[in-house]
């Protein structure tokens, strides 16, 4: 098994066999991240740039951090303060990333589609780190990576998503990613924020949380998104809380054993209890450490494809 | 590509290997500060057997890792096909230490350029010396092996493969040329 693409735009995409390559990728990168020189040479004199059209911090740091132990070089683009403000169109500012030679593109964009779009249009390597409501497949990447770590598997665990599913991206990329590998998925949420034909995807659907976490395995925890609230759509946040919120009283239901995620950043009080996020179930640092694994692969995975066909 | 010749079978490996133990040894004066790391993935069993081989001989357990080079690569794309990335496994600290970096086959030099790159990041030995099964010739890097279990001279054309229990489910070296 080899990886051919020079991109990774979403889980969708893949077939079981290239996610478990990257998966057992990432098992091997871990160990960089736990010695004393913390960087392999594997892309040394290779450029990898942030594009980041939205504002992130875990995610492009994480990316950069990555890069940086691979050695190669890493640019970061904040938009803000880009020619994008001057009304550079996004295929015009990734022809001149590739006129520079660099090597990567690691784009988030609010637009669903636009990595796919960029790297379309591009020969070098586009990654993408969250695209609208469509796909953020390293972050589905590392939480199965870290559920797998800890569960010894995916094939036959029940999985409870539960948060804002309509909008989330991060959504999307895990239950391609799960369902591909076996895993059966509950996406849990208030009626108005289950899209509409979700169950074609293979999953189940819930809107009572202590039902969906009765049987789960692990529950992955989405934050809620108040600042892309844009009216009345999303409920009140304490009536969320009460409604949705991990808290220990609804854990101590559940499996003992039941590991908790959360992409973060969390609010805490609103998807879940401080006691939850911080209790002996939580495994969001973990996921955090695992980040960095998971993109090395990523990274390495695209580069080498790249040069594979050049 | 079709077989040409089997060089070395079951018993010989075996007694090659305990020759390599012996020599390590005698070397070295000794166990003392002694370690073995085995380049993925045949230099790994290989260097475990020498291990085994040294607890017959001195009754001490020497620690043993395992290095995955492909990080370290020159030629990463040229490779045929991609090299998958293994788990590097040193659960010891490698400094002050007479290492003894074993490989199955030595031919450019090449891996264990890039092993000595990789050892280097994880600390400074006091020593490092090369133990290989087979040394095929056709270096490319000013890099000799301390501990040889066969040379076989073989021609660029020519593949030397060595097929290990572990990995292989039998024991054998042998030349492979093209067809």
């Amino acid at each position: 098994m080899s990886w051919m693409r020079k991109d990774l735009l979403g889980l969708e995409y893949l077939t079981r066999e290239e996610i478990e390559l990257i998966l057992d990728t990432a098992d091997s990168f871990k160990e960089v991240s736990t010695r004393e020189i913390k960087k392999v040479p594997a892309l040394r004199g290779k450029t990898a740039v942030n594009l980041f059209y939205e504002p992130s911090t875990r995610t492009r740091v994480s990316f950069e951090v990555a890069a940086k132990r691979l050695s190669a070089d890493v640019i970061n683009i904040a938009t803000e303060t880009s020619s994008v403000r001057k009304g550079e169109t996004l295929i015009d500012t990734g022809k001149n990333i590739q006129a520079l030679k660099a090597d990567i593109i690691i784009m988030r964009h609010n637009c669903s589609g636009a990595a796919n779009m960029l790297a379309r249009a591009l020969d070098i390597s586009v990654v993408n780190a969250g695209d609208g409501w469509h796909e953020h497949p390293t972050q589905a990447l590392l939480d199965i990576f870290t559920l797998k770590e800890k569960l010894g598997k995916i094939k036959g665990l029940n999985v409870t998503i539960v948060g804002d599913i309509a909008h989330s991206r991060v959504a999307r990329s895990n239950i391609w990613g799960l369902t591909k590998l076996g895993a059966k998925v509950t996406v849990c949420a208030p009626e108005m924020l289950l899209p509409v034909g979700i169950e074609k995807t293979g999953v189940k659907t819930s809107s009572n949380i202590d039902e969906a976490l009765k049987n789960a395995d692990a529950v992955n925890v989405l934050r809620m998104q108040f600042e892309r609230d844009e009216g009345a759509a999303f409920p009140e946040q304490l009536d969320y809380f009460k409604r949705f919120g991990i808290t220990g009283e609804r854990l101590a239901k559940a499996k003992k054993d039941i590991v908790v995620m959360h992409p973060g950043p969390i609010n805490r009080g609103i998807e879940m209890s401080s006691e939850v996020a911080d209790g002996a179930n939580s495994v969001i640092l973990e996921q955090v450490t695992n980040g960095i694994a998971v993109r090395m692969a990523v990274l390495f995975l695209v580069a080498q494809a790249r040069e594979a066909k050049a | 590509m079709r077989e040409k010749a089997k060089i070395l079978d079951k018993e010989a490996i075996s007694r090659a290997v305990m020759r390599i133990a012996h020599e390590i040894i005698e070397k070295n004066s000794g166990t003392d500060a002694l370690c073995l790391v085995g380049i993925r993935n045949r230099g790994v069993y290989i260097a475990r057997r020498i291990a085994g081989c040294i607890k017959k001989i001195e009754d001490r357990d020497i620690p043993v890792g395992a290095l995955d080079i492909t990080l370290y690569r020159d030629d990463l794309a040229l490779a045929s096909g991609q090299p998958t990335v293994r788990k590097t496994e040193i659960d010891f600290d490698i400094n002050d230490k007479k290492l003894v970096l074993v490989d199955d086959v030595l031919y450019t030099g090449r891996t264990i350029r890039a092993a000595l790159d990789a050892l280097i990041d994880f600390g400074r030995p006091n020593s490092i010396q090369l133990a290989v099964l087979v040394d095929r010739g056709h270096r490319e890097l000013p890099i000799r092996a301390d501990f040889v279990g066969k040379n076989i001279p073989t021609s660029k054309k020519e593949a030397v493969e060595v097929r290990l229990e572990e990995s292989d489910n039998t024991e054998e070296v042998a030349i492979m040329e093209k067809d």
